[in-house]
């Protein structure tokens, strides 16, 4: 684990190096140094905010020089603090499993306008991309780009699929995509490059909420493909 | 009461510190794009600092007033009037029911922030009243304000007796206060000005020519620069290497190089990720001079430690305890 600013006003900490080659196992080391952070409760930390290999933790360094009684070297102070409540817990310790959370998808045409592209790209047949997309097993790695994005690793190898070389405008919510060995759902009217091959009619974002996002970093989802009817009846 | 939205200007929206703590859901953090301004804005109308304000962006603003109320502004340098007499930054005035608040072009720099005593009421969400205007929530129905909105404002108790207490002997143009705040808090913009920065943690990916750059040669701000990010044109910030770095937290004032190697400066409205190399990050105590940047403007950063920015930080903090205690022994 290494710990260094990010700029003046927060500190990352990254717990491992590499993603790829062991995506499961980094990420429950993120979540559990973000669950760490969360319950030391380290005075002057204003919020935290897991990513790939890596939990942020964002100061007021007045606060921080406040509750350290030190004016100067106020990260050294903020450092220690953190690595002494992220002390690896002992191989075999109860992790708290992660939530699972199921997307209904309708992958109908009008919906997909990029599914006949995945399709060429993998070689197979559009039934079989969606065939292939819902039975897969995903996790959110972290939650970013747009309030409530989830980017989501677990992506059949097979579907990867390099971004779009003109990234659309204007996407509409609830629009699933895929971008490059990532699969996502826009939860806004948003512009971006992925391929969309479906819409959830689940709304993903809702400010009048707390928490506000539909998915957590750490969550498993599971895409159900769904017909035309459904997603009407589920948007109401 | 409420306030009429005559003009509205450029770009004018309802701003606080920042929706702070939904970083983990992807949320921005909004707010005031120099909350520090906002602050100093607040506490000379007799507001509590976090109330939230209106942040101008290049003047146009104009507004109606429908009752008594103290103002007070920090920012770039505009020509702001009330009535006929002129509002200087950094100074309080009073303005009375069906007084108008115009707010000229920017001269230099292009953000203001204004305070008005009760604040603007808007509906608290994600614990903020900033205006998210990517996402559009929160703020004025989550979007900037249009000619003819009609904004309300908090109640305060002072009717006119903070009023008599700061404004001195109140005669047209002498409503407004002789005194002020301190000239580099209430208007932060120059011409031409230098950045400081700490390193980045990446600042070791790039080439040797290219760190010695940075802190030498002058950048240009270019014209789609937004609340977002300022882009800048100069000299191109080459790697050293060519590992894919994977995405993780950035913040306002994080320096990131894209492929193009022009550099963005990131501000109060940027993603809460980011996969581009971070070079450096502007410090706190300049977030001020950034977010009055616009286009064609020419910039320099120069290099400071760690422990200068945060003696910076906390020097302005106690500055801004003195001059609170300063305040409160004027008010009534």
């Amino acid at each position: 684990m290494e710990i260094v600013p990010l700029g003046d006003s927060a500190l990352i900490v990254r717990v491992r190096e590499q993603f790829e080659d062991a995506p499961e196992e980094t990420q429950d080391q993120v979540l559990q140094t973000f669950r760490q952070l969360r319950s030391a409760a380290i005075p002057g930390v204003i919020e935290l905010a897991p990513a790939y290999t890596s939990v942020a933790v964002f100061c007021d360094p007045v606060d921080v020089a406040k509750a350290s009684g030190t004016a100067s070297d106020i990260f050294d102070w903020l450092a220690t603090r953190i690595g002494a409540a992220t002390v690896p817990k002992r191989r075999g310790s109860r992790r708290s499993a992660p939530r699972t959370v199921e997307i209904p998808v309708c992958y109908d045409p009008e919906f997909a306008p990029d599914l006949e592209e995945v399709a060429r790209h993998a070689q197979i047949s559009t039934e079989q991309v969606v065939e292939l997309h819902s039975a897969a097993g995903y996790r959110v790695a972290c939650i970013g780009f747009v309030p409530g994005f989830p980017f989501m690793a677990g992506l059949p190898k097979k579907l990867a699929t390099p971004r779009r070389s003109n990234p659309r405008k204007e996407i509409p919510p609830g629009a699933v995509g895929i971008g490059g060995a990532q699969t996502g759902i826009y939860p806004l009217r948003s512009p971006g490059g992925w391929n969309l091959i479906g819409r959830t009619p689940l709304r993903l974002f809702d400010p009048s909420k707390n928490p506000p996002a539909l998915l957590h970093a750490g969550d498993r989802v599971g895409f159900r493909a769904i017909k035309r009817e459904e997603f009407e009846s589920l948007k109401q | 009461m409420t306030a009429i939205i005559q003009r509205a200007g450029f770009l004018t929206s309802v701003q606080d510190l920042a929706r702070t703590s939904f970083r983990e859901f992807g949320v921005s953090l909004s707010g005031a794009l120099y909350p520090f301004a906002m602050r100093v804005a607040n506490l000379l109308v007799g507001n509590h600092e976090s109330e939230a304000g209106l942040e101008i962006t290049l003047g146009g603003l104009q507004l109606h007033f429908q009752d008594e109320r103290i103002v007070a502004w920090c920012g770039g340098e505009f020509d702001v009037l009330i009535g006929a007499a002129p509002l200087p930054a950094g100074h309080t005035a009073l303005v009375r029911s069906g007084e108008e608040l115009k707010f000229g072009r920017a001269q230099i720099g292009c953000r203001a922030w204004l305070a008005v005593s009760g604040g603007v009421d808007v509906p608290i969400v994600l614990g903020s009243r900033s205006t998210d205007l990517r996402a559009n929530f929160g703020g004025f129905d989550g979007r900037a304000l249009r000619d003819g909105d009609v904004i309300s404002l908090g109640e305060w108790p002072g009717s006119s007796a903070f009023a008599k207490a700061t404004a001195d002997k109140p005669t047209t143009a002498k409503v407004i206060s002789s005194w002020t705040a301190p000239h580099d808090w209430v208007s932060p913009a120059k011409p031409n000005p230098i950045l400081r920065f700490v390193r980045g943690m990446d600042w070791t990916r790039f080439d040797a020519a290219t760190l010695q750059r940075l802190p030498s040669e002058p950048f240009t701000v270019s014209p789609d620069s937004d609340r977002m990010g300022v882009r800048l044109t100069g000299p191109e910030l080459a790697r050293a290497d060519n590992v894919d770095l994977i995405s993780e937290a950035v913040a306002p004032g994080t320096v990131q190089v894209p492929p193009s190697g022009q550099p963005i400066l990131l501000l109060g409205d940027c993603q809460t990720i980011g996969g581009y190399p971070k070079i450096a990050h502007v410090i706190t105590v300049d977030l001020g001079i950034a977010a009055q940047l616009r286009a064609g403007d020419r910039v320099r950063f120069s290099e400071v430690s760690l422990g200068d920015a945060h003696r910076l930080l906390l020097q302005r903090e106690r500055a801004l305890e003195r001059f609170r205690i300063g305040l409160s022994l004027r008010s009534p």
